[in-house]
């Protein structure tokens, strides 16, 4: 029963899962190391909630392995347990019961007896800015209060490997950088966090790595800076006032960009993929190139703007290569091209 | 939803910011306890049925309701024709009505099993390291409350209407604790087919197939000796029909050994058959 101590807190070899004809997942291989935010970054329909499911002993997979600090998800499903918790995507708390209620009842079902379950649950409702809450039901939280006390209820007994399954959508901005602070927080105390989103800058802010899913696979996977790299750094939306000088403008942006400048249906709109290799300062510096070459060669800009690449664009990049087209067998096409790190 | 956010903008006005200091004590690793007994566990989930009906009082209205209406319906409708008077119909009648009643409870564990179980919390249960069957028992145990609730309502109507137990207090609590033993058991079977099937209509429409041929093919209403033959075969294999001959002995003061021994066994049968394939469901859901 010891613990393997191979570093990786997940270890998935080509977990395949089946809902009818739907192949939730196809294949999926990850590593994911100790004491750290890993990302699994995908659009709706990816997989990952089935991914988490199935690492979290919820669902047994139809092929393939996962290992949770080297205890197998299915055979070992109860050490497994005992290591883990889940935020699920949809509250996994009980919305007809108090938030106090909710942690006693966590706490009562991992072995603390009452006054112990009872003063953990005031600690954390505090530490949780739900104190004034504690008493009302949850059907009757908001959002934001809602994920702070599924949240408190996955750490009441400070998990070695947390999942959380979108624990952003859907809230605010106050809401989400809330969360954002509490995973910091946890990931600080030495806990694992398997954290799933479909924001790029989410995974970008929080994780270590992040694996990008599509379709019950593995993509690409990388440090979210070799993730940039290999898509662009960003992307620069231009807005000009004269829609006649927008040939000119296509042509200076991919001089000071290097390439990809994508076509827009608004003739004022320009947008532009950021190529630099690596840093977001990088990134800043052509942006700011690009901007001054367009004002040398007199074009006029309204609006001038650098972001990250969004889900979409990543999409766009990791997919338009024809070398990973949808239903392909996993054994004729080249991850490499595509992954940062190939799982072995 | 709008009602919710002012809600909380009321009473929380100091908008929460997480502090790293506050955050990092309650993520200091204290000593994990070690896991509970099955019971404890069993016990807990119990707890948060009872929790449910405090805050949702208004399930308990049909196990109190029904068995009211079930058992003025009855006795007033047959107790004329079949035995005469209707006190006198009701000696006969009451134990049987009790045990019909509370067996057509039963199936509210399976609805409530269905609807619970599609909500994100059981998702958090089930990755709890505790005896895997304790949500469900503790389900069952919070159900058997009702049990004994809707088995006290009709004894009170029954002893309101003229029923007079010979087996006195002993024999009422004795038959009210054979039945619910009776129950837990047979609340297994609807574990099983809340999880089964899709929705909480399916779950109803199955229960009650499943229920109205057992009550009432029984010897709830008549003795089977007045049913064709064919019909007493069947009777006489219904579990219902031991069931109640073992109340109605236990509460008359003149225990049917035979019969609490045959209640005795199909429970522990219910049990491990239908517990077994409620788990394994369970696990794969
Ligand atoms: N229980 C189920 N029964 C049938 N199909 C399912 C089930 N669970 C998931 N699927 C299907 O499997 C695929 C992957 O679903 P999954 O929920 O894992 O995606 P996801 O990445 O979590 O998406 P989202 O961002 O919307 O949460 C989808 O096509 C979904 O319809
Ligand atoms: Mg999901």
């Amino acid at each position: 029963m010891r613990k393997r101590t191979t570093g990786l807190a997940i270890e998935a070899t080509s977990l395949v899962k089946s809902f009818g004809a739907t192949r939730a997942l196809d294949g999926i291989d990850l590593q994911v190391p100790e004491g750290m935010v890993y990302g699994l970054l995908g659009p709706n329909g990816a997989g990952k909630t089935t991914a988490v499911r199935v690492l979290a002993t919820l669902l047994r997979p139809d092929h393939g392995q996962a290992r949770v600090f080297g205890h197998d998800v299915v055979r070992e499903a109860d050490v497994v347990r005992s290591r883990v918790s889940l935020t699920g995507q949809y509250a996994s708390v009980d919305e007809d019961l108090t938030g106090m209620e909710n942690l006693v009842l966590l706490g009562r079902l991992l072995g603390h007896r009452k006054p112990a379950a009872r003063e953990r649950a005031e600690q954390l409702l505090s530490a949780f800015g739900l104190s004034d809450a504690a008493d009302r039901q949850v059907k009757k939280y908001s959002g934001g209060m809602r994920r702070r006390l599924d949240i408190a209820a996955s750490i009441l007994n400070t998990p070695d490997l947390l999942f959380l399954d979108e624990p952003t959508s859907g809230l605010d901005p106050r809401s989400r950088s809330q969360v954002w602070d509490i995973v910091r927080a946890v990931v600080g105390h030495g806990t694992t966090v398997l954290l799933t989103t479909q924001y790029l800058d989410e995974a970008d802010r929080l994780s270590g790595r992040i694996a990008v899913v599509d379709h019950g696979r593995v993509i690409a996977e990388g440090t979210p800076g070799e993730l940039k790299s290999s898509i662009g750094a960003g992307t620069v939306h231009l807005r000009l006032r004269d829609p006649q000088q927008r040939p000119e403008a296509e042509r200076v942006l991919a001089h000071a960009l290097g390439e990809l400048v994508q076509q827009e249906a608004d003739p004022v709109l320009v947008t532009a993929r950021v190529s630099g290799h690596g840093t977001d300062v990088e990134a800043s510096e052509q942006a700011a190139r690009a901007l001054a070459e367009l004002a040398l060669a007199g074009i006029v800009i309204d609006d001038f703007s650098l972001g990250q690449p969004s889900l979409d664009e990543v999409f766009l990049a990791l997919t338009d290569r024809p070398a990973v087209p949808a239903n392909t067998d996993p054994a004729t096409t080249d991850p490499a091209n595509h992954e940062m790190e190939v799982a072995a | 939803m709008s009602t919710a956010i002012t809600t909380e903008a009321r009473t929380a006005p100091a908008t929460y910011i997480p502090s790293a200091e506050t955050l990092g004590t309650v993520l200091a690793p204290g000593a994990r306890p070690p896991r509970p007994s099955a019971l404890s566990a069993s016990v807990t989930f119990g707890w948060r049925a009872m929790l449910k009906i405090k805050h949702v009082p208004e399930q308990l209205f049909d196990v109190t309701a029904f068995p009211i209406i079930m058992t003025l319906m009855f006795t007033y409708l047959f107790g004329g024709a079949l035995a005469g008077s209707t006190t006198e119909y009701l000696q006969f009648l009451l134990p049987g009505i009790m045990v019909t009643s509370v067996v057509m409870i039963t199936m509210y564990t399976g609805v409530g099993l269905n609807t619970d179980i599609e909500k994100g919390v059981f998702d958090r249960f089930r990755t709890l390291p505790v005896w895997r069957p304790s949500a469900l028992v503790g389900m069952i145990f919070g159900d058997v409350l009702r049990y004994v609730l809707a088995a006290t309502v009709i004894l009170t109507v029954g002893l309101i209407l003229g029923f007079r137990p010979g087996g006195g207090a002993v024999g009422v609590l004795a038959g009210i604790g054979l039945l619910v033993v009776f129950s837990f058991a047979f609340s297994w079977v609807w574990t099983m087919f809340g999880l089964i099937l899709r929705s909480e209509k399916s779950v109803m429409g199955v229960s009650m197939l499943v229920l109205f041929p057992l009550t009432f093919l029984s010897n709830v209403f008549v003795e089977p000796t007045t049913m064709p033959g064919w019909l007493q075969a069947f009777v006489n294999v219904n579990p219902i029909t031991h069931l109640v001959a073992a109340v109605r002995s236990v509460m008359a003061g003149s225990p049917d050994a035979g019969a609490i021994t045959w209640v005795l066994a199909s429970s522990a049968v219910f049990v491990a058959v239908f517990g077994a394939l409620t788990m394994y469901r369970y696990n794969r859901k």
